[in-house]
C-alpha cells in the first residue's frame, strides 16, 4: 500500500518547539486519515531546525465505499413528507426508493444511498492545507508581501517549500496537489544551509532521508543527539576527562543543528576559582556548550564542548577560537560578579530589601524577611533546631537575591547564598539553609533534613502560603491583617487561621496520603470531626483507623455503626426531629440495651483518654470493645418498639453509638 | 568595484566596516539614511523604522544609529559595555523572501566566511514594551557570539504590520571586535591606519564613556529630567491633538513626526532617570506605560499621513 511523505521547509524553528511540532503533525495527519476511513500501518515524524517531516506508510489508495439505508415516510404519506424525503436523500423520484414492509407499521419507503470512496490523493489534497493553516504553534507569524492580506498563512517562521508525495514503493509517486499562500506542494527540498544548499528532488521517505543525509542533514533528532553525545564523550575521554552530561542542553543543542559537529575548546584555568555551578551556568545558558570534569578530582576542568553546525574547511579552528573568546569574556564577567559579591557581607545587603516590594499587599521583602525570622524562631524548638541559628539563617537566607551572580543566573539563588555565607564564616547549618530552605520544590523533590534548614523552609512556606491565601480571600475581613500579626505554629489557632486555608491543607494532605496509598475516605472521616488542625495527628489517626478497619472487629463495628446511622436517619426523617441527649436508664427493658449503654460509657471514656494521649492505636482497641454489644443489640432488640417512649430511648442509644465512635472518626464518611 | 585599499577593509577599520555595510545595502536598493538627530535607545526608535514599518507602502532603508543606554555605562572600564554605541539597521518592507540569504551575504561582505564560521539563527522573540511592538526572529550567532538581531515585525506602536517588515540590527562594535580580533572595544582600529595615523575607538570615545557614566549615574539633573519628561509627554499629546484634520472622506494627520520626536524624547529621559535610580520598581512600570501610550498614539496618527496610509 502507498506511503505519504510530507515535509514543511522553513526558516529556523525554535529548538524548544521542534519535538512537539513533529508530534502534532503526526497526530493531526493520522487522526484525519482515520476519520476519513483510511487506516494506515505506521507513521513517524521528524524535526530539524529547518523542517518538519512526516512519513505515513500503508495507506489505502481509496476510501472504502459507504452504503447507507435511510428510512422514509409510509407509502401514501402526504406529499410534503415525500418531498422532504426526496430532498434529504437526493433521489429524483420515489421510483428510486425501495419499499419495505413492516408487520406492525405497514409499508414504507427506504432510500439506498451509495457514497463511493474518494481517491486518497484527493482526500490528502483537501485536508493537508487545512492542517497546515490550523497548526498549533505556540507563537506564529506573518511575513512577506502576502502578510498585508487578511487570512495570510501563519507559520512559526517563514515557510518556503512543501514536499508532499503519495504512492507505492515500486512506482513513481504522485505529488499531492495543493498550494497555500503561493507555496506549491511538490518534490523539491533543500540541503544544509551552508554545506549543501542546493535543491533536491525527492520521491519517497527512503530516498528523502538518504538524500538529506548526503546533503548534510541528519533528519532524526535522536540520531543527532546520539552523535553529539558520543562525539562529545569521545573528545573528553581522549584528554582523560569526562563529559558532564546534561539532557536538557542536549535536547536544545540537537534542535540548533542539522549536521552536528562537536568540538572542544578551553579557557584559562584561573577561572576555575569561580564555583563550578557558576561556570556551568555561564557556559550552558549563554553559550549552549557542555562542561567537562576531571574524573580524578570530580571537579570541572578548563575545557568545554561546543556543537557546530558545519564541518569547517579549516577543521574548526576559527569556530573554536571564536567560541573561546566569547566564553573568556563571559567568564570574566562571571568572575567579576563573583568577586564583587564577596566584597559585601550578606547582612549589609539587607537594607536594600526595604525598597523592594515583595507584593503590594504583603509589603516589602524586608518585612517578609522579618516575618520569616520570627516564624523560624518559633518553629525551631518544634523541629529540634537551635533558635539563634534558625534566626540567623532566616536573616541571611534571601540576601543572595541582591548579588550580581544571582541577578545574572536566577537559578543559582540559594546556592550562591550558601557560598557567600561560608565565605564570611557563617556556621555550616546557617549557610546550608540558604540553599536548603527553597526545598522541596515539588512533591517529588527532597525535603530539607538539617533542623535549621527545616525551620527556615517551614517559616518561608507558611509565610508565603498564609500571605497569598489572605490576598485571595481579601474580601473576608476575618483574616485581614493575618500575615502582619504572624501566625502560630502548628496551625493550631483555628480562630485565627481561616477555615478554608485548613481545608486547603486537608485537600493537599488527602492528595499526598492518596499518593502514598491511603484511603481518601478515611482522611475525610477524620477531617469531618472538625478541629483537625494538626497535620501530623491527622496522619496518625488515619493510619490507626486504616489498621482498625482491616480487622474483624473494625469491619463489624463499622457495619454496626452504619446500621445505627441508617436507622437513625430514617426515623429522624419520619419524626422530623433528632434524637440527641442521654438515654434514660429507667426505660431500658432488655439486657442487651443495658449492656450496650454500659459498653458505650466505657468506650467513650477509654477512647477519649487514649485520644488525649495521642495514642490512636489504643483508642481503636477501646472501640473494638463496642462491637459485641452493638452486634447483640441489633440481634435481639427491636428499635421501633410499640411504646413510643421506649422507641425514643432506643433511638437515643443508637445516637450514642454514633457519638462514641466520633472519638476517633466520623464513621458515616467511611465507604464500604 | 575598485579594489578596497587596506585602511578601508572591514577587518582592519571600524569605519571601513560601516562603509562596507552601507555599500552592501545601498547596492540592494536601500535608501541610506544618516543617524536620527535625537538621543535614542536603539536603531528601532528612528522614525525610519518605527513609523515607516507601518502602512502598506514599500520601504527599504539602512542607516547607522548611535544608541544610548545610560544604564550600561561602565566608566570606560568594561571591555565591552558602553552607554553609547552604534547599531547598523536595515529595514525592508515587505520582508523579501530571501532576507536570510541577504543577511548572510552582508556578513560575507564584511569578511565572515560561512565555510569556516558557525553561523546560527537562535530563537529570540523581540518585544519593546515602550514602543508597543513585537516580532519574531532570532539572534544571529557567529561562533557562539551574538552579532545581530533579525526580526519580522508583527506589530509596532500598537498597529498590526501589514505587510510585515524585516529588521536587521547589527551590533557594530561587537562585529568589528570579532573581525578585527580585538577583546577590548577601546582597542578597535577606528580609521584603519597604522602608527601615528592610527585612531582607536578609545581615542574617539573613552573620555566620552567616562564623562557620560559620571553624568548618567551621579549628576544628571533629576529635577530637570522629571520636568522634561512631563513637558515632552504634554507636547506630544498637544501636537497629536493639533494634527488631526477631517479631509474629504477620511481623517488625516499632519504632525505625526514632530509628535513622535517628543515620544522619543520622553523615552530617553525616562532611561536617564532610570539610570540615576530615582524611579522605583512600581513607578517604572507606569513610566513605560506612559511612553507606550504616546508611541501608540503616534502610530495611529502616522497611518493617517501621506506616507503611512493606504492610498
Amino acid at each position: 500500500m502507498p506511503d505519504l511523505l510530507l515535509e514543511l521547509f522553513s526558516e529556523e524553528i525554535p529548538a524548544r518547539m521542534q519535538a512537539k511540532a513533529a508530534d502534532d503533525l503526526r497526530r493531526m495527519v493520522t487522526d484525519k486519515l482515520v476519520a476519513e476511513g483510511l487506516v494506515y500501518e505506521g507513521a513517524k515524524a521528524f524535526a530539524t531546525p529547518r523542517r518538519l517531516a512526516l512519513t505515513v506508510h500503508g495507506i489505502p489508495v481509496r476510501q472504502p465505499d459507504l452504503k447507507d439505508e435511510r428510512k422514509g415516510p409510509k407509502v401514501g404519506a402526504p406529499e410534503a413528507a415525500v418531498q422532504g424525503f426526496l430532498k434529504a436523500t437526493g433521489l429524483a423520484s420515489l421510483d428510486e426508493a425501495k419499499i419495505q414492509s413492516d408487520p406492525k407499521k405497514g409499508d414504507f419507503y427506504v432510500a439506498l444511498i451509495e457514497k463511493p470512496g474518494r481517491d486518497t490523493l484527493d482526500v490528502l489534497a483537501d485536508f493537508l492545507p487545512v492542517i497546515i493553516r490550523t497548526f498549533p504553534w505556540p507563537k506564529s507569524m506573518r511575513w512577506g508581501e502576502r502578510s498585508a492580506r487578511s487570512g495570510a498563512l501563519q507559520w512559526v517562521r517563514p515557510l518556503h517549500a512543501i514536499v508532499a508525495t503519495f504512492g507505492p514503493e515500486t512506482e513513481e509517486p504522485d505529488v499531492v496537489k495543493f498550494s497555500i499562500d503561493g507555496i506549491e506542494a511538490g518534490q523539491t527540498t533543500y540541503g544544509h544551509r551552508f554545506m549543501a544548499p542546493g535543491a533536491i528532488n525527492v520521491r519517497r521517505f527512503e530516498d528523502y532521508e538518504a538524500k538529506l543525509k548526503a546533503a548534510k542533514v541528519v533528519l532524526d533528532a535522536q540520531t543527532r543527539k546520539d552523535i553529539i553525545l558520543t562525539d562529545a564523550k569521545q573528545l573528553a575521554f581522549a584528554q582523560g576527562f569526562e563529559l558532564v552530561e546534561d539532557q536538557g542542553l542536549l535536547d536544545e543543542v540537537s534542535g540548533l543543528v542539522e549536521w552536528p559537529v562537536p568540538l572542544m575548546g578551553s579557557f584559562d584555568a584561573d577561572f576555575l576559582s569561580i564555583p563550578g555551578e557558576v561556570i556551568r551556568a555561564t557556559i550552558r545558558n549563554n553559550q549552549k556548550c557542555f562542561v567537562v570534569s576531571d574524573p580524578k578530582t570530580g571537579k570541572l576542568t578548563n575545557k568545554f564542548i561546543l556543537t557546530s553546525n558545519i564541518e569547517a574547511s579549516d577543521g574548526g579552528k576559527a569556530i573554536v577560537a571564536g567560541n573561546e573568546r566569547v566564553i573568556r569574556a563571559r567568564l570574566s564577567d562571571a568572575k567579576f560578579f563573583y568577586e564583587t559579591d564577596l566584597k559585601t557581607k550578606l547582612e549589609d545587603r539587607l537594607p536594600k530589601f526595604e525598597q523592594i516590594v515583595f507584593h503590594e499587599k504583603l509589603g516589602t521583602q524586608a518585612e517578609r524577611i522579618k516575618r520569616i525570622e520570627r516564624l523560624a524562631a518559633e518553629i525551631a524548638p518544634l523541629v529540634g533546631a537551635d533558635v539563634e541559628k534558625a534566626k540567623r539563617a532566616a536573616h541571611l537566607a534571601k540576601a543572595d537575591l541582591l548579588t550580581e551572580v544571582v541577578g545574572e543566573f536566577p537559578e543559582l539563588q540559594g546556592l550562591m547564598g550558601k557560598y557567600y555565607a561560608l565565605a564570611q564564616g557563617e556556621d555550616a547549618s546557617v549557610a546550608a539553609a540558604s540553599e536548603e530552605h527553597y526545598k522541596p520544590q515539588g512533591p517529588n523533590d527532597r525535603a530539607p533534613t538539617d533542623p535549621v534548614s527545616v525551620a527556615v523552609a517551614l517559616a518561608d512556606k507558611v509565610d508565603t502560603l498564609v500571605g497569598f491565601w489572605a490576598i485571595l480571600n481579601a474580601a473576608k475581613s476575618a483574616i485581614s491583617g493575618l500575615p502582619e500579626k504572624g501566625i502560630r505554629y502548628p496551625l493550631a489557632d483555628s480562630e485565627k487561621l481561616p477555615v478554608d486555608l485548613l481545608s486547603f491543607f486537608a485537600d493537599r494532605l488527602k492528595v499526598q496520603l492518596r499518593e502514598q496509598g491511603a484511603r481518601h475516605d478515611l482522611v475525610d472521616a477524620v477531617f469531618a470531626l472538625g478541629g483537625q488542625d494538626d497535620l501530623l495527628l491527622v496522619v496518625r489517626r488515619v493510619e490507626a483507623l486504616g489498621k482498625f478497619l482491616d480487622s474483624e472487629d473494625g469491619k463489624n463495628l463499622l457495619a454496626g455503626t452504619k446500621r445505627a446511622s441508617n436507622i437513625l436517619s430514617i426515623e429522624e426523617k419520619k419524626d422530623k426531629r433528632s434524637f440527641d441527649g442521654a438515654p434514660d436508664a429507667a426505660l431500658y427493658k432488655l439486657d442487651e440495651e443495658k449492656a450496650l449503654a454500659k459498653a458505650i460509657d466505657q468506650v467513650k471514656s477509654e477512647a477519649g483518654a487514649a485520644v488525649a494521649k495521642e495514642d490512636f492505636a489504643a483508642a481503636m482497641s477501646a472501640m473494638a470493645k463496642l462491637r459485641p454489644a452493638v452486634d447483640a443489640f441489633f440481634d435481639k432488640v427491636k428499635v421501633n418498639d410499640d411504646d413510643s417512649k421506649v422507641r425514643e430511648n432506643r433511638l437515643k442509644l443508637l445516637n450514642e453509638i454514633r457519638s462514641a465512635t466520633r472519638a476517633v472518626a466520623d464513621f458515616s464518611k467511611i465507604e464500604g | 568595484m575598485d579594489a578596497i585599499p587596506p585602511h578601508m577593509r572591514p577587518e582592519r577599520s571600524f569605519q571601513g566596516l560601516i562603509l562596507t555595510l552601507q555599500r552592501y545595502w545601498a547596492d540592494y536598493g536601500c535608501v541610506i539614511l544618516q543617524p536620527y538627530d535625537m538621543e535614542v535607545g536603539a536603531g528601532t526608535f528612528h522614525p525610519a523604522t518605527t513609523l515607516r514599518a507601518l502602512g502598506p507602502k514599500r520601504w527599504n532603508a539602512a542607516y547607522v544609529q548611535p544608541s544610548r543606554r545610560p544604564k550600561d555605562g561602565r566608566y570606560g572600564e568594561n571591555p565591552n559595555r558602553l552607554q553609547h554605541y552604534y547599531q547598523f539597521q536595515a529595514i525592508l518592507k515587505p520582508s523579501p523572501p530571501n532576507l536570510q540569504d541577504l543577511y548572510l551575504k552582508s556578513l560575507a561582505a564584511i569578511g565572515i566566511d560561512s565555510a569556516v564560521h558557525d553561523i546560527r539563527f537562535v530563537e529570540d522573540d523581540w518585544e519593546s514594551p515602550t514602543l508597543g511592538a513585537w516580532g519574531l526572529g532570532w539572534e544571529c550567532w557567529c561562533d557562539g557570539m551574538e552579532v545581530s538581531q533579525f526580526t519580522y515585525f508583527q506589530q509596532v506602536a500598537g498597529v498590526e504590520c501589514a505587510p510585515v517588515a524585516g529588521e536587521l540590527t547589527y551590533g557594530l562594535e561587537r562585529l568589528a571586535m570579532y573581525v578585527q580580533g580585538v577583546d577590548r572595544v577601546y582597542d578597535l582600529n577606528f580609521n584603519g591606519r597604522d602608527g601615528a595615523e592610527r585612531v582607536s575607538y578609545g581615542d574617539v570615545f573613552l573620555q566620552a564613556e567616562q564623562e557620560y557614566s559620571r553624568h548618567n549615574f551621579e549628576y544628571a539633573d533629576t529635577a530637570m529630567l522629571f520636568e522634561q519628561f512631563k513637558m515632552a509627554e504634554q507636547a506630544c499629546r498637544k501636537y497629536l491633538e493639533a494634527g488631526w484634520r477631517d479631509g474629504g472622506n477620511q481623517r488625516q494627520h499632519l504632525m505625526a513626526l514632530p509628535a513622535y520626536d517628543q515620544c522619543i524624547k520622553a523615552s530617553h529621559v525616562f532611561n536617564l532617570l532610570d539610570a540615576r535610580g530615582v524611579i522605583s520598581v512600581t513607578e517604572r512600570q507606569s513610566y513605560i506605560l506612559r511612553v507606550r501610550e504616546l508611541a501608540k498614539a503616534c502610530g495611529e496618527a502616522w497611518v493617517h499621513t501621506e506616507a503611512g496610509r493606504t492610498s
